[in-house]
């Protein structure tokens, strides 16, 4: 397979892939190559040299992973490229072809998939109170742990309508409208890319000696060293 | 000569907002963590200035977040936006208005995609048709929240029972103003004031009595970067983030933070509480740290709704301080209550970050 062609087929790829010039305005401006071992520019270069290998190397790789879709390169580049739009397209075609698995950072992707597709096929968005457990987010502080704790009352408090019908926050979503995003998915290869990362997750998991569980568990959780620029 | 270049290029950066007819879809995120906000957004605008904004129960999420976190194809998070387009149609509405930013900016980036490419566009109608039986037409005006606010802010001030000024000397506030990634870096030209002179936030900022900030890292990311904060084992990223926009704003001394994306205003105050908890260290006065704020929330205080009406309680960063150095009353004990003041108990207090 020709990687550069697979990638030249994707819209953000036309859009966000021009003529680099090298100048690493990209990289000045990234938060993500503040902090990780990561240089946007490097990645542009390297998809712009069309080297299969290379290529290959890099849809396998951590690199890819670090971006975090902030798009601050999209309006700084001189060029009018896009280095971020560059990268979903390459994470893209690292899922399709399954080297996602290949890499920690690319393995994410598993419990990523499984926890916001659920949300959305579920309860209707991305991020729901019903999955979002305090041990999983300490960060979110006490005040969300009591809040956790008395949802039914706290929301009902602050004027949502959680699990209520009709509008409001935190509404019901009605089961007829859940059935379309579903056929939504069906139809446009979203439930086919559930399937796909399941089945790669799932050899991976085999190959590492984990359940599906466990699995989950480990890169949710991982940070193996050698990640960030100060280690 | 000069003048008139200056006016022909500031031009460029405004947007004509429609007055009325919105077809309102709301955030995952602030639903969650700010759900009064959501609901002040429609109280402020809807209710007390008599604007027409439309909620029907079967809209969803855009799919931005799982968009953007890799999980989905392009062409499904296209078409969950397409039907979001066709209940609108459906209403009889040709405006639409979201609560979040990532929407904002997965709504823009589809519009100009299917510009650019309209065989992708009539790929996503057949999708939808197949999908649903529904049929959409594009939205005349895709605006956020915010804009909305924004334009309304001289109304708002009108009414306001409160402005951001210290009480004791007269002074304004000194806000800081932190406008989310995907308002305006990816197209400009669609956000008020572009890339480069956002003035979204600042223009309420300012029409209700306060001072802007300016401070170097002023425009760096939040550092929620999906996939960075949705996955615990990347979440150095996003604290790092977070302190690096601290450190930058200390030195100015802020009273508070204004937000406009639904994650930032949770990033900023949830990143201050972990960074005092791990180093100590805290960017307010005497031990608090800076509180930060939604739009509808300041705007809601300087009507003078009632700070926990308005959800402030679930902050991690008090509120209190600046609420007394503005001169909002306040009922401490009422914080934690629920509905007919039931007793929800109390939240634990952190160690470091001082709370009230």
């Amino acid at each position: 397979m020709d990687y550069f062609e697979e990638l030249n087929k994707d819209y953000r790829f036309k859009e966000g892939f021009h003529t680099c010039i090298n100048c690493g305005t990209c990289t000045a401006v990234c938060p993500a190559a503040e902090f990780y071992k990561y240089d946007p520019r490097k990645i542009v270069s390297i998809v712009q040299t069309r080297d299969n290998g290379k290529i290959e190397s890099l849809l396998k790789s951590d690199t890819i992973w670090y971006c975090g879709e902030c798009m601050s390169c999209v309006t700084r580049c001189p060029r009018k490229n896009g280095p971020g739009l560059v990268i979903m397209a390459l994470r893209d075609l690292s899922i399709r072809l399954g080297f996602f698995t290949e890499s920690e950072k690319g393995r994410q992707i598993y419990p990523l998939t499984k926890v916001l597709n659920g949300n959305v096929l579920n309860y209707g968005y991305c991020v729901h109170p019903a999955t979002f457990a305090y041990k999983d987010h300490p960060e979110s502080g006490p005040v969300f742990e009591w809040a956790l704790d008395h949802k039914e009352q706290v929301y009902a408090r602050l004027g949502a309508n959680y699990r209520g019908k009709g509008p409001g926050a935190l509404r019901k979503i009605p089961q007829e409208d859940l059935d379309e995003l579903k056929a939504i998915y069906d139809v446009t290869g979203g439930t086919e890319r559930l399937e796909l990362v399941e089945k790669h997750s799932r050899a991976k998991a085999k190959e590492m000696g984990m359940t599906m569980e466990e699995y989950a568990e480990y890169t949710f959780t991982h940070c193996s060293t050698g990640h960030f620029n100060n280690e | 000569m000069i003048y008139q270049g200056k006016q022909r290029i500031w031009s460029d950066y405004q947007k004509d907002i429609p007055a009325d007819g919105w077809f309102y879809v709301r955030s995952c995120i602030r639903q969650n963590f700010f759900p009064a906000s959501e609901k002040y957004f429609l109280a402020i605008c809807r209710d007390l200035l008599g604007h027409d904004i439309y909620e029907t129960e079967h809209h969803t999420t855009c799919g931005g977040i799982a968009y953007h976190s890799d999980t989905i194809p392009q062409e499904t998070a296209m078409t969950i936006v397409a039907r979001q387009f066709a209940l609108m149609k459906e209403a009889g509405y040709k405006n639409l208005v979201t609560s979040c930013i990532t929407s904002f900016g997965n709504y823009t980036e589809i519009l100009e995609t299917w510009r650019e490419y309209p065989e992708l566009e009539a790929r996503i109608r057949e999708n939808l048709w197949k999908a649903t039986r529904r049929e959409f037409d594009k939205p005349e005006y895709v605006a956020h929240a915010s804009d909305l606010v924004y334009k309304y802010r001289s109304e708002i001030a009108e009414r306001a029972r409160f402005r951001l000024v210290d009480k004791e000397t007269g002074l304004p506030l000194r806000i800081v103003e932190h406008i989310g990634c995907h308002y305006s870096k990816m197209f400009p030209h669609k956000g008020i004031g572009g890339a480069e002179y956002p003035c979204v936030l600042s223009g309420m900022v300012e029409s209700w009595g306060g001072e802007v900030v300016d401070y170097p890292e002023r425009r760096h990311c939040c550092g929620f970067g999906f996939r960075q904060y949705l996955v615990k084992a990347n979440r150095g990223y996003s604290v790092s983030n977070t302190h690096k926009k601290f450190e930058s704003m200390e030195p100015y001394h802020p009273d508070a933070i204004i937000t406009n994306c639904p994650g930032c205003p949770y990033f900023l105050d949830r990143w201050q509480y972990v960074i005092a908890e791990q180093t100590g260290k805290t960017y307010g006065r005497d031990g608090f740290g800076i509180p930060v704020f939604t739009y509808e929330e300041l705007a809601g205080l300087v009507l003078g709704y009632d700070p926990w009406d308005l959800g402030l309680q679930l902050h991690q960063v008090a509120v209190e301080p600046l609420l007394d150095k503005i001169g909002i009353e306040y009922d401490p004990s009422a914080k934690y209550l629920g509905v007919n003041k039931e007793d929800l108990l109390k939240p634990q207090m952190p160690t470091v970050l001082k709370c009230c």
